[in-house]
């Protein structure tokens, strides 16, 4: 039997590899250049001060990471310097530590003290090392026991994106939806609150963001009809202060009389209601699951909004306030300061939740308080944090979705030609479903003044179907087929000056870069690829210093701090997964190009490459 | 799991010679239900004796009609969005040889009918149990010879074959005989 079936299925090999192989890239001439949409309000003027994050944001460095962007500017730099450019290549892993969990890993671990806490993918796992003892044993394991079904209405793997420590406490959240906060020491729970309905399609991926005494968390679930929203926890008891939909009436909004959008399209009663089809404001999505800010400079919260829902824009004409944008609000009351899109009337799933990095940056002759922000439309958004106005928007990756933004009106200029449409197939649309960039955090050096953002290099084909809403079930209405941008390549470290408005260096990576970065003061630049490898670049040449191969693809967050011992040490999580890697650890068939919602189009030879897996790796100089 | 799991559980305690307090008297129960000695497996459901196939699966083979009125059924209950064209996504995928709860038509009725515990709704009294079955036969499709063998191009199952009734004479754990489609058993590194 066994024969007969080796023979049968080697046979049948050439066919499958047919089905499987990545297709042929868009052509370069398809997409726009920098030049042709990039836009800003003034030219550059680089010698009017030296960009850098607040020290309120980004206070003196401790040799600690106890939030997941190291701080709330969200550099995910660290001052440490016993790493440098000269002395990386003598790099060896010190540690390593099974998860037990072989799905992606998209956490940065956590130091605080001499203790190292990380979270894995569902069952959202928490582990506290004690780093201060050889071997860096186990203080403490807690097993949230999330509800399974909660893995059936997660879009995209099973991920969470890492916890955060503070005044003992350390707090993290679960895919079916609880936050929880732990005794650091033991490991007990404080306070355990469920926030999401799973029914309802709502889980939590996202990082919770701890400022001012609360807990900020928001929903995932934009593909599942979900009405999207931001809480605020009492860090100390768990209990609800406020929350925030990002759909419907202004009351729920917490749109108020101080509400001072930069653009007269955000102005208006009700607009999360009236740029919607009748109560489809009640299932459009517009979830949280991304990385909020505090802003102690302005003391205000910053957040994107993700898709509206479902897919398919035939069924709900209108702007779809307030999805696809970002909100500032106040810490407090949650009342919104001001809001912006970066993509009305969403057509291409470009979610507005990436990172935000808060810099005092030159622009115009003078100072600004900016936030920069690279979105999955493509574009490197230069805005003001104190009124929401852009700067400047320039292409990062490969876009032809759009025609850059008008600086007047703020709109995203759409290019008719790869809209989408009922029952047509539209191709080579750029960027693709999953952004020119995703989840992974970018990075910022003050030493360089540059930004580092991972990225994809990734297009696709779309067709829009008819989908109804079915509670706890997608709402898509989508058939994605996904292949690679110009160049083939389908991911890129893009090393961005933010002033100068344009990159300074790019590294090309097979697959799309979807792990954060992470920049130090020895002029390093850290990230991992999904094919496996760790990797350390001069952070101002972009040159390769040095690489190790770990046990599985890595999609995790890198970071690095200062051990009980008074060395530097750089941490990772290994464990490919997430959208792009549900085809390595999922159950996923690569023969089917619209699976995993159209990725699996782009990225079915993963598997020749890696496997399913979740370790911790520590790295340092031998000492 | 189907529904005669408890009964060959409680088989299997006897087969094992566990005599727990109280064991005895679930198993006596069992095989009285059963009338008469089952062989039984680890697998469960498998073995002759225990796949007797349910009656009300029968007019879904080799019925083509049945197979495509399920392929625009499972589109629009939102079937596809989890599973997408088989490949799978956020449900795992329909168009390979696992099969977690079981790959005979009746199994995936059951399925549809009762929903899983990590993530699968349950369907019955909510959606016509004809419709149900018109859906398992077009799942039950995905990954038969014929319907692998039409896939053209990277969306498979748009010509989803009728399912012939041989196809449900194993174990529904295991792919019909002359099943070629476990592209997992060599997957080949990159070409350097």
């Amino acid at each position: 039997m066994k024969s007969l079936w080796s023979v049968a299925v080697s046979s049948l090999l050439p066919l499958c590899a047919a089905a499987q192989t990545v297709p042929a890239p868009v052509p370069q001439e398809e997409v726009f250049s920098a030049s042709q949409i990039g836009q800003a309000l003034s030219a550059p003027t680089p010698n009017a001060g030296k960009t850098a994050p607040s020290a309120a944001n980004a206070p003196p460095d401790d040799g600690q990471w106890t939030m997941q962007a190291k701080n709330f500017a969200s550099t995910r730099y660290s001052s440490l310097a016993e790493l440098t450019q000269d002395n990386v290549k003598s790099m060896q892993p010190i540690l390593t530590f099974s998860l037990g969990v072989n799905k992606g890993q998209e956490a940065a671990p956590i130091v605080a003290g001499s203790t190292m806490y990380i979270t894995t993918a569902y069952p959202n796992f928490v582990y506290a090392l004690d780093l201060s003892r050889p071997g860096a044993p186990l203080k403490w394991k807690f097993a949230p026991k999330p509800l399974p079904a909660s893995q059936g209405v997660a879009c995209c793997d099973v991920v969470n994106r890492g916890g955060s420590y503070s005044n003992g406490k350390f707090i993290f959240t679960t895919l079916d939806g609880q936050v929880i906060a732990l005794d650091a020491d033991s490991g007990k729970p404080v306070w355990r609150t469920r926030l999401a309905n799973i029914n309802a399609g709502e889980t939590i991926t996202m990082a919770p963001l701890i400022a001012k005494g609360k807990v900020y968390v928001g929903d995932s679930g934009g593909e599942l009809g979900v009405r999207g929203w931001l809480i605020a926890l009492d860090e100390n008891s768990g209990k609800l202060l406020w929350k925030a939909y990002n759909t419907g009436p202004d009351s729920e909004v917490l749109i108020g009389s101080d509400f001072q959008p930069p653009y007269p399209s955000d102005k208006g009663k009700d607009l999360g209601v009236s740029s919607w089809p009748a109560q489809a404001w009640k299932i459009g999505g517009g979830s949280v699951w991304g990385w909020p800010n505090y802003d102690a400079d302005l003391n205000s919260i910053y957040y994107g909004t993700g898709n509206p829902g479902p897919w398919n824009a035939d069924q709900r004409p209108g702007d779809n306030k307030w999805t696809t944008g970002i909100f500032a609000r106040d810490p407090d009351s949650g009342s919104a300061h001001w809001f912006y899109q970066f993509t009305p009337h969403d057509e291409h799933d470009y979610d507005g939740v990436n990172e935000q990095i808060l810099l005092d940056m030159p622009f115009g002759g003078k100072m600004h308080k900016v936030l920069v922000h690279p979105d999955r439309n493509g574009y490197v958004y230069v805005i003001d944090r104190s009124d929401g106005t852009v700067l400047s928007a320039d292409p990062y990756g490969p876009v032809n979705s759009s025609k850059g933004v008008d600086l007047k009106t703020g709109r995203l200029i759409i290019n008719p030609d790869k809209q989408t449409k009922l029952g047509e197939e539209i191709h080579n649309i750029c960027p693709t479903a999953s952004g020119a960039k995703d989840w992974n955090p970018s990075s910022f050096s003050p030493d360089t003044g540059l930004m580092y953002i991972p990225h994809e290099n990734i297009c696709m084909d779309w067709l829009n179907m008819e989908v109804n809403y079915i509670t706890g079930t997608p709402y898509v209405g989508a058939n994605v087929h996904m292949k690679p941008g110009p160049g083939g390549h389908r991911g890129e470290v893009t090393a961005w000056d933010p002033v100068r408005r344009k990159p300074v260096w790019v590294v090309k990576e097979n697959f799309p870069v979807w792990s954060g970065t992470a920049a130090t003061a020895g002029n390093l630049v850290f990230y991992g690829t999904m094919d496996g490898w760790f990797k350390a670049l001069n952070a101002k040449t972009g040159d390769l210093l040095w690489r190790y191969k770990v046990d599985s693809g890595i999609i995790g967050a890198p970071m690095t701090y200062k051990g009980p011992d008074g060395h530097q040490y750089v941490a990772v999580l290994s464990g490919v997964g997430g959208w792009s890697g549900a085809v390595v650890s999922g159950p996923v068939d690569p023969r089917d190009g619209s699976a995993a919602l159209g990725m699996v189009n782009v990225m079915s030879d993963l598997p020749k490459y890696t496997t399913a897996g979740g370790t911790l790796y520590v790295f340092a100089l031998p000492h | 799991m189907c529904s005669r799991f408890p009964i060959s559980l409680a088989l299997l305690l006897v087969l094992a010679g566990c005599h727990k307090a109280g064991s005895d008297i679930v198993a006596d129960k069992g095989v009285a239900n059963a009338g008469g000695v089952i062989d039984t497996a680890l697998t469960p459901g498998v073995g002759r004796s225990l796949t007797t196939l349910d009656p009300r699966a029968e007019k879904y083979y080799d019925n083509g009609e049945a197979v495509m009125t399920g392929k625009r059924l499972f589109g629009q209950y939102n079937c596809s969005g989890c599973h997408s064209n088989g490949g799978g996504g956020m449900g795992p995928s329909l168009m390979d040889d696992e099969w977690i709860y079981g790959g005979r038509l009746e199994q995936i009725h059951q399925t549809l009918v009762e929903g899983r515990p990590n993530g699968m709704p349950a369907w019955g009294g909510k959606v016509p149990d004809e419709q149900l079955w018109q859906i398992a036969t077009y799942v039950r499709s995905m990954s038969l010879p014929a319907t692998l063998a039409a896939q053209n191009g990277p969306t498979p199952s748009q010509s989803p074959a009728p399912v012939p009734r041989a196809a449900d004479e194993d174990t529904g754990w295991q792919p019909p005989p002359g099943t070629t489609n476990d592209y997992t058993t060599t997957v080949k590194g990159p070409q350097q």
